[in-house]
């Protein structure tokens, strides 16, 4: 896929390989989720083309997703929505992001990561090539982040998708990406965790470097095993 | 047996009430309670031209709503909001249509009929055309609803499946133009959007799917046809309002149904 823009994107060019996890990191305002939103086809760039292989179908995990009280909507009949599914494929992927129990209730109804594994669970459903998320951890404490990333690199495996994700979680991408872009109206630097981490042009965005950003996920880590001793209870 | 005007009247609300449902649950979940209503109110400047031209009532119609409908949504957002292009649009339309229709000669025009409809005086003409749009209408959405329903709920998640939010606003644009020219004649052009809405409300709390919704919505609509029809001749009140009385009182059941139980 390749895009060259202007104005809050300008020369852009990006292509995502099969099964490859990339994500988009940068400061707010820097055109993360435009660029998403022209690469799924919400908006058409003014320069440059976005062009998909044939066959290419994409799975959208929006931002924000505000279900109006005023509609009726069931999680069974949320999954239905990615098409004309089998009654089976539906309840199977409800089982793979862990909400089967919830399919007969009001999507309104569900908390934060509920929503959120209901909404990937959709995208999942169309069978598609890339998967793309925008921030999708938004409004999640820590464990359920982590658990979140972690069902996204489990059935990226399983079928087959590339991924292409918009992130503020730093650490917990640093870890699970094969591709990082640093964006801020442009591309500053990009390439595997450890090279972008790096990257002076990288430290000068995030004020703290490398270092910051894995000393910090260390610190959590170590953060939940004092509890895991405490209260027996460890996530791993 | 169509001779039989109470039949007639039954048969052309029925048809109104089983497109309205559905239609009217979109109105709701998209909020656009507003726009239906400056739709139904460019009505009124639709009879103008439809007795100024000599063109069908229908015809007219359509086309006032249309024009009107798309010129807001081709407007809105440049420096006036929907909301303040909608309210010039509406009572635009409506007081234009009402001088215009003054100013035309030798017509000696039931205003009324047209404002608050006239459901004992469907022809048989009527009732096909009646019938026609509201099959148009049901068309358009059963053959669009997947895309409807997703535009609806996220146009972004609707563009990545492919599906442009403009058409499918476009789609319902047009389908509400149909409808209103179809409802004028039975509720007229004040209580169309009461059609939309009130049936669609009603079936909010009985329903746990946007399909079931619809389905209860039309049949809300049905029930409030033919039992208005019938209060309007047993107590000789005019047949729009009463119809609407009707959905009303079933809205406040549904209310009612819905408190009660969610006190359990």
């Amino acid at each position: 896929m390749r895009f060259g823009g202007r104005r809050i994107l300008r020369d852009i060019n990006l292509s995502i390989c099969e099964r490859e996890i990339v994500t988009i990191v940068g400061p707010n305002g820097s055109g993360k989720t435009t660029l998403l939103r022209v690469l799924i086809g919400a908006q058409t760039p003014t320069e440059g083309v976005v062009t998909r292989g044939t066959g290419v179908s994409i799975g959208y995990v929006p931002q924000r997703l505000a279900i109006d009280r005023s509609m009726p909507l069931t999680v069974s009949r949320w999954l239905h929505l990615a098409g004309a599914h089998q009654e089976s494929d539906c309840q199977r992927m409800a089982e793979r992001v862990d909400i089967v129990g919830l399919l007969g209730e009001q999507m309104t109804s569900l908390s934060g990561g509920e929503f959120q594994r209901a909404l990937l669970a959709q995208a999942l459903l169309i069978r598609p090539a890339l998967l793309v998320l925008d921030e999708p951890t938004q409004g999640l404490d820590q464990p359920a982040v982590a658990s979140f990333y972690r069902l996204i690199e489990a059935v990226r495996g399983e079928i087959g998708c590339a991924v292409l994700m918009v992130s503020h979680d730093l650490h917990v991408v640093m870890r699970s990406s094969d591709h990082v872009i640093c964006l801020n109206g442009h591309v500053c630097c990009e390439g595997t965790p450890t090279v972008v981490s790096a990257a002076p042009e990288y430290q000068a965005l995030f004020g703290f470097g490398a270092e910051g950003a894995l000393a910090l996920y260390r610190h959590e880590h170590d953060h939940r095993h004092d509890h895991a001793d405490t209260i027996d209870t460890h996530a791993g | 047996m169509l001779d039989d005007f109470l039949i007639r009247a039954a048969l052309a609300g029925i048809g109104l009430a089983l497109a309205a449902g559905p239609l009217g649950c979109f109105v709701v979940w998209r909020r656009m309670a507003y726009f239906g209503d400056a739709t139904a109110h460019a009505a009124i400047l639709g009879v103008a031209l439809s007795l100024a031209f000599s063109l069908s009532l229908f015809v007219g119609v359509l086309v006032a709503a249309l024009a009107m409908s798309l010129g807001v949504l081709a407007l809105a957002g440049r420096i006036y909001t929907m909301d303040t292009l909608l309210g010039v649009a509406a009572h635009g339309a409506l007081a234009i249509g009402l001088v215009a229709v003054s100013f035309l000669p030798g017509v000696r025009v039931d205003l009324m009929a047209y404002l608050f409809g006239d459901i004992l005086a469907v022809s048989q003409m009527d009732l096909a055309v009646i019938w026609i749009g509201a099959i148009v209408v049901l068309i358009l959405l059963r053959l669009r609803w997947q895309a409807l329903l997703l535009v609806t709920l996220n146009t972004d998640l609707a563009a990545a499946r492919g599906y442009d939010a403009r058409r499918e606003q476009l789609i319902l644009t047009l389908a509400l133009a149909v409808l209103v020219a179809v409802a004028i004649k039975i509720v007229g052009a004040l209580l169309i959007t009461a059609m939309l809405i009130i049936p669609a409300a009603a079936a909010r709390s009985m329903s746990r799917t946007p399909e079931s919704m619809a389905v209860i919505a039309a049949i809300v609509g049905l029930c409030s046809i033919i039992s208005g029809l019938s209060a309007s001749f047993y107590w000789n009140t005019p047949t729009g309002p009463t119809m609407i009385v009707a959905a009303i009182v079933l809205f406040l059941l549904a209310s009612l149904w819905s408190v009660v139980n969610r006190g359990r």
